[in-house]
């Protein structure tokens, strides 16, 4: 798995001027998505920590999908308990509108 | 015989209360924990915060943190009182004890691994003071490979 995205993003290194130009196709470059939590080892998600889940909480109050955080699949479900669970203690907004 | 396991306690107070009310409000909770033959670890009081939305009238509250050891008899009386409390906004109850327990897991198993590593390429086990910027490279390749790739 990691080597295709390797392969790909290489890719679209070398297609990235090409569609600069033309500014009709979607460029293709992507930055390799690395898990916040495994990078850095954070071992405890925890809700209190308003700081820490701020930014996987945007504007809307929506949770941050893991196609766009990066975030791996099992700090990604201690992620949304922790947030659900700063939303019930009004640390979190639900919706802002 | 009932269990004895670890709970988070959080509590949000009305900002109408007084201090007084909040002292009270937080001796009841002792006493009943002291009833059910509880152990009352810490308290923590955030003082008083804006809540990210409105709950009915209030846009305020002061958190209060209590970590408490005892049985689910006792968390049940308690969350039990704090519903029929006027003053309480919102309470929830976590046990933590288990979560605790895991993260300890990790982190022994991720400290032992670095160190037998590190020993077996012929480095002191515990991290030198000078050594910084070299640890992405030795331990993290991966991140390090990948920014390397996105500049």
């Amino acid at each position: 798995m990691r080597g295709e995205g390797r392969g790909r993003s290489s890719e679209g290194r070398g297609g990235r001027g090409a569609d600069k130009k033309d500014g009709q196709k979607r460029t293709l470059f992507r930055r390799r998505k690395v898990c916040k939590f495994c990078a850095e080892k954070i071992d405890d998600i925890n809700y209190k920590d308003v700081k820490l889940l701020g930014p996987f909480v945007p504007e809307r109050g929506k949770i941050l999908p893991r196609r766009i955080s990066g975030t791996c699949a099992t700090h990604q479900r201690k992620l949304q308990t922790a947030i659900k669970r700063a939303r019930q203690l009004a640390l979190i907004p639900y919706v802002t509108e | 015989m009932s269990q004895i396991r670890q709970y988070e306690l959080i509590y949000i107070v009305s900002s109408d209360a007084t201090d007084q009310q909040i002292t009270d409000l937080h001796t009841q909770i002792e006493e009943i924990v002291g009833r059910y033959s509880g152990k009352l670890e810490r308290t923590d009081n955030w003082g008083r915060r804006k809540l990210a939305y409105e709950i009915g009238p209030h846009k305020e509250g002061t958190y209060v943190l209590d970590v408490i050891s005892g049985s689910g008899e006792l968390m049940k009386e308690i969350d039990r009182r704090l519903r029929v409390s006027d003053q309480v906004i919102r309470h929830l109850t976590v046990r933590v004890d288990e979560e605790n327990l895991t993260i300890e897991r990790t982190r022994t198993i991720r400290k032992e691994t670095s160190q037998r590593r590190r020993v077996a390429r012929g480095l002191p086990p515990e991290r030198q003071p000078g050594e910084g910027p070299q640890r992405t490279e030795d331990d993290d390749d991966r991140f390090g490979a990948d920014v390397d790739e996105a500049i």
